[in-house]
């Protein structure tokens, strides 16, 4: 069971390596990934100088090229998949079918994941995906432990799963909210509920509120910790009620599933957050390459530690965590 | 230019979803998609149920094409989906990819719904590749979006060989969940969900702090705020777009209809509502509103 660690720059990569990653993922400088921020992801020579190090540790690089090429600068995508591949990485994580299909065309001994922004919910949208030669799935976040047991026993194809980070509580790759409110969208743009557009004020009387796009996503009375504005995460009106309508922010936690996971053979845990800095990267690795070790070496009796607990909370959204999607009453 | 009603979005009354299509094969309307495409708990009405108004549909001379789940998540879904792929009658809407090998199976053309990522001209080649003819636009692309991709040639090459869809009337699907907000709504969990839904014809709007709508909840489905309205948009679809898609409301549906048909070409120009929206087919934020 692969440990999988997000980096967005390369004190980030080397920090997962060093505390315990047996595969990290990037993204390029560009609108080819979903995590396309200022000040993030690598260009041509940082991906090249990520290749080595991951390999000199023995390690796997993979490259996510996972947002939807556009008409009139498709060559981007295709470039992107070329860099990838010329700089050493090991797997392209990608979603569009156009990309698929190139990547599948031109390096057909590359490993080719589908990215969870492809959207694969069931067993028959993975066949679908297996025409392009993919050998590995990542799973969108909305499915129950039942769906993702189900899936895992009726396909021959490998699964990866999300374990930790930002919960994203929409089937990823068709949420359109970001562009309903900014225009720009993670499958047009690489991001959702961009920084640009997010705006901070205060009242007189303490209140904060914060916007995006000019829309009001919540309002934190002075002793509230005040959260990024995701729109999904936002609170808002629904009838009488104020609350989080869709979703409260909280980060996505696992731990106490993974001797389920590790049983029904999911072959990688993925690690959200190439947006984290390499502190957060270190110690969430840390936490994660401990949980592993110790469900491989004896699932029967693998429990959750406290400090790991205690570690992760510390670096939550909300400092809450969840089991999400993967537990029915979340649902 | 041809158009169409989408599947009905919302959870309403068997009788309700009779009466409506009663109306939609009276009134001038081409093409009908017809079932279940947002949550596989409503059942008012069976698949055979659909079945029978596709029927009807077509004796009174409409195009029928049936709709499929758009989020497929449990393998019982999946043989209902199988069962609308299997009707050998109609053509079928896939709004998920996992519904194209089963169609394949019967070497049949579907639609790609507006929720199969298709943004650029491979994609779409591919589709057609697969058996599409015809495309539904994801809603979040613009006019400029869709004229680019139409001018690559190998796309312009082919282009009487499929047909281009437009979202143009309702509240936009713009997000699908593993959670039921409607449920979450009234503080019921999704397992005891009572089918609240269909207390909630129009959906439950979400409106922020300050009052304005943001969203619609619709069960699993997040929907617009807005209601999208791409009425006097009309004429910049001339050369581009083949169908209009109107989304069934519980009201005022076919009185729209008549509107767009009598503003294909500009004559009839509407005064929008306040909620209505347009900004993503002009490019911008999709809730924006851009007065002509």
């Amino acid at each position: 069971m692969e440990l999988l660690c997000p980096a967005g720059s390369m004190p980030a990569l080397k920090a997962a390596i060093e505390y315990g990653a047996d595969a990290v993922y990037v993204g390029l400088k560009d609108e080819t990934n979903a995590r396309h921020f200022a000040g993030l992801n690598l260009d041509q020579a940082g991906l090249s100088e990520a290749a080595r190090y991951v390999h000199q540790h023995g390690k796997k690089l993979h490259v996510a090229i996972n947002t939807f090429a556009h008409a009139d600068t498709f060559e981007n995508w295709r470039r992107a998949v070329d860099m990838a591949v010329k700089a050493g990485a090991d797997v392209l994580i990608l979603a569009d079918m156009a990309v698929l299909a190139y990547a599948a065309d031109r390096y057909p001994k590359v490993e080719l994941h589908l990215s969870v922004q492809a959207s694969a919910t069931n067993a028959a949208a993975i066949e679908f995906y297996k025409q392009f030669g993919v050998s590995r799935v990542v799973l969108p976040r909305v499915l129950s432990m039942n769906q993702v047991r189900a899936i895992a026993r009726t396909t021959d194809i490998e699964l990866e799963v999300f374990a930790f980070g930002s919960l994203c509580i929409m089937a990823e790759g068709r949420c359109y909210l970001s562009s309903y409110m900014t225009g720009e969208s993670p499958n047009t743009a690489g991001a959702c509920s961009p920084a640009k557009y997010v705006r901070w004020d205060e009242a007189e009387d303490g209140t904060l509120e914060s916007r995006l796009n000019n829309i009001l996503i919540d309002r934190f009375a002075p002793d509230e910790t005040a959260g990024y504005p995701t729109l999904c995460k936002g609170r808002f009106k629904v009838g009488d009620d104020t609350y989080h309508a869709l979703e409260e922010p909280t980060s996505l936690n696992t731990l106490s599933l993974l001797p389920e996971l590790y049983k029904e053979g999911i072959a990688s845990l993925k690690i959200e957050g190439r947006q984290r800095s390499p502190a957060y990267v270190a110690q969430i690795t840390q936490v994660w390459r401990q949980a592993i070790d110790a469900v491989m070496a004896n699932p029967e009796q693998f429990a959750v530690q406290e400090q790991w607990d205690h570690v992760l909370a510390g670096l939550s959204e909300g400092s809450q965590t969840t089991l999400g999607a993967y537990h029915r009453k979340w649902k | 230019m041809k158009f169409s009603l989408g599947a009905i979005q919302y959870f309403w009354p068997k009788q309700v979803v009779e009466n409506f299509y009663q109306q939609a094969a009276d009134s001038a309307v081409d093409i009908v998609y017809l079932g279940e495409t947002v949550c596989s708990k409503r059942r008012e009405l069976k698949f055979d149920d659909y079945m029978g108004i596709a029927h009807m549909l077509r004796e009174a001379g409409k195009q029928v094409c049936l709709s499929t789940m758009t989020l497929l998540e449990a393998p019982s879904e999946l043989r209902e989906l199988r069962k609308y792929c299997d009707n050998g009658e109609f053509l079928v809407e896939a709004n998920d990819v996992g519904a194209i090998p089963y169609l394949q199976e019967h070497k049949v053309p579907f639609v790609a719904g507006a929720a199969i990522n298709c943004y650029n001209q491979h994609t779409l080649r591919k589709l057609m590749s697969l058996g599409m003819s015809r495309w539904v636009m994801p809603v979040e692309l613009s006019r400029d979006w869709l004229a680019k991709l139409l001018q690559q040639p190998m796309v312009h090459d082919v282009r009487d060989c499929f047909e281009v869809e437009v979202f143009a009337l309702g509240h936009m699907p713009l997000a699908w969940s593993g959670r039921c907000f409607t449920a979450r709504s009234e503080n019921r969990p999704k397992d005891q969900c009572e089918l609240v839904c269909i207390n909630y014809p129009e959906g439950r709007p979400v409106s922020s702090q300050d009052g304005q709508q943001v969203f619609v909840l619709n069960g699993i489905q997040t929907q617009s705020g807005s209601r999208y309205n791409l009425v006097n948009q009309l004429p910049n679809m001339d050369g581009l777009v083949d169908v209009v898609r109107l989304s069934p409301q519980l009201v005022g549906t076919f009185d729209w209809l008549e509107k767009f048909r009598a503003n294909v070409a500009g004559g009839a120009p509407q005064k929008l509502d306040k909620n209505d929206s347009n900004g993503y087919w002009l490019a911008l934020a999709g809730l924006v509103q851009q007065l002509d």
